[in-house]
């Protein structure tokens, strides 16, 4: 991780409903790297919109700081508030264009609120309309745009005033799933060209896999857990991170045993039949539940569930050796009935 | 019935209630569009929210929208004569006519700027606009087709109103329709004036409908 970009600190907030209080973030620490696609995980209600929020101030936070670039936001009168946000875009699940205007008049309104002259607001805007890829569309208006079209124009409007931070607040979440990995592409190579830190909002653990080298993983109104993204998915610690990271199995009819391992395979280890040499090697039969692989910032990781027998020893020989072959291995519950 | 005078008046009349009509929608709206953004902006979940502004703006539209418009008329006799100098003719009845539909044009501007989504609003504030930019850069283009369909409507009404003014002394085709029609029994005169009248609201009308289906880009 880089120097910081995004510091939290002690941030708290609460909303009052008809319900009594309810809090929404409880004291959340947080480090998002300059550079970094910092991804933000959580079931729906466990805070993680309102934390991004918090993060550009459209919710003032009630306690707590959120240092941006060293300048604390929460402190910040309204003026240079609106300044600081000027650095820090964002983009919305719903792309919350304007309506009423074209492609390229959309990309132009951030220069426009900034006072940029109109000239050089249209040519950074056909800049940024080529940069997306949606040259031949700058006079379209929303309505005639597909979902994916609408949020490149989105990502382009955010860009305009040249932002430090990319907030993405469940950016894909209405887009189908070939669409959705183009815009993802989109961002990393804004990420990796424009060097834009990026903060990714989503309940969708394939979009952090895809892209983020960081996430933190949000539960019931805190950080459940926060670290590199292959890191948690070789050795998640939290009960939340689990859910997210573990395969969804329907739960198998018991055959050989109740007892099941997940074995991580990191990419560099796989050249030799692992699985295949450990039966030999502790003379068991396993039963492989759930397998599967997944593309990791660019390194392969591969993920399996297998059943085991139930004699205690035996799976510990069998933890025993996969750990000798450099492998993540764990016992897991709940995929055999 | 159809002599040059009477065609002479006629005209007068529509001439009259096009300037009664239009003069009280133009002062209308300088006072009831301001008053509709405040309605918008000061409210619960409005970008500047302010109970104390929002409840008196709130309390003063409601109290003189509840007025019938011929007692307001009469009641603020003092007031236009303290303005226009006189209490009876067109110009007179501009001044009941733009207190009446002030009120009434807020309502129908608070409605069209609700119907901007929150979204668009927040994210201009995400941007950094500041609440003034995002009046007249978000919430009013993005509001256009409804804020002119609402002007139609407001226009109609004020237009009905006009021909109430008729009653006290007002001028425009209303005066002629119950000069003529009622108090002399003259059924014709009554019929055209009001075919007139039906005329004018259906022009008005369809040139709202045309404008704000025109500048709506959402289709």
């Amino acid at each position: 991780m880089g120097e910081p970009m995004i510091e939290i600190k002690g941030l708290c907030k609460s909303f009052e409903t008809k319900n009594g209080r309810v809090d929404a973030l409880q004291n959340i620490d947080l480090t998002i790297g300059r550079g970094d696609i910092f991804g933000v995980i959580g079931m729906s209600g466990a805070g993680k919109s309102t934390l991004v929020r918090c993060m550009n101030q459209l919710e003032r936070p009630d306690r707590g700081q959120v240092l941006f670039d060293g300048v604390d936001l929460c402190a910040l009168p309204a003026k240079e508030l609106r300044q600081a946000r000027r650095q820090m875009s964002m983009i919305f699940q719903q792309f919350n264009l304007l309506e009423q205007r074209t492609a390229l008049q959309n990309v132009c309104f951030p220069l426009e609120i900034a006072g940029e002259p109109k000239e050089n607001a249209r040519a950074r805007g056909r800049e940024l309309l080529q940069l997306v890829g949606l040259t031949e569309r700058e006079g379209a208006y929303p309505a005639q745009l597909s979902g994916g079209q609408k949020q490149r124009v989105a990502i382009a409007r955010a860009l305009s005033t040249n932002p430090k931070v990319l907030l993405c607040d469940e950016a894909t979440s209405a887009l189908d799933p070939t669409t959705t990995a183009s815009i993802l592409a989109l961002l990393q190579k804004i990420n990796r060209t424009l060097g834009i830190t990026i903060v990714i909002i989503t309940h969708e653990m394939s979009v952090i896999e895809e892209i983020c080298n960081r996430v933190a993983i949000i539960d019931r109104s805190a950080i459940a857990e926060c670290g590199r993204v292959d890191e948690i998915f070789q050795n998640p610690q939290s009960e939340a991170a689990r859910k997210l990271v573990y395969p969804e199995g329907r739960a198998a009819r018991q055959l050989i045993g109740r007892r099941c391992l997940r074995i991580v395979f990191d990419g560099s280890s796989s050249f030799e039949p692992v699985i295949a040499n450990m039966v030999l090697a502790c003379k068991a039969p396993i039963n492989i539940l759930f397998a599967n692989t997944k593309n990791i910032e660019g390194r392969a990781f591969g993920q399996m569930v297998v059943q085991t027998p139930e004699d205690q020893a035996l799976v510990e020989r069998m933890i025993r050796y996969l750990h000798a072959q450099n492998l993540t291995a764990e016992e897991v519950s709940g995929y055999v009935e | 019935m159809w002599n040059e005078a009477m065609i002479q008046m006629l005209l007068l009349g529509i001439v009259e209630t096009l300037y009664m009509t239009l003069c009280s929608t133009l002062f209308g709206y300088l006072l009831g569009l301001p008053m509709g953004i405040l309605l918008v902006t000061s409210g619960r979940g409005g970008i500047l929210p302010c109970r104390p502004l929002f409840k008196v703006l709130d309390v003063i539209v409601n109290l003189t929208r509840s007025i019938p418009f011929l007692i307001l008329m009469i009641a603020v006799i003092p007031f236009t004569r303290l303005v226009v100098g006189t209490s009876i003719g067109s110009t007179a009845t501009i001044v009941p006519l733009v207190l009446s539909a002030a009120p009434f044009i807020a309502r129908l501007v608070e409605s069209s700027l609700q119907e901007v989504d929150q979204g668009v609003i927040e994210a201009a504030q995400s941007m950094g606009a500041s609440p003034l930019q995002i009046v007249y850069k978000v919430l009013l283009p993005e509001a256009l087709p409804s804020l002119i369909n609402g002007a139609a409507i407001a226009t109609t009404t004020i237009l009905g109103y006009s021909a109430m003014a008729g009653a006290v002394g007002g001028g425009g085709l209303g005066n002629i329709a119950i000069s003529y029609g009622y108090n002399r029994y003259q059924t014709d005169v009554m019929f055209v004036t009001v075919v007139l009248l039906i005329i004018i609201v259906q022009i008005f009308q369809e040139i709202g409908t045309r404008g704000a289906r025109r500048s709506d880009k959402r289709r």
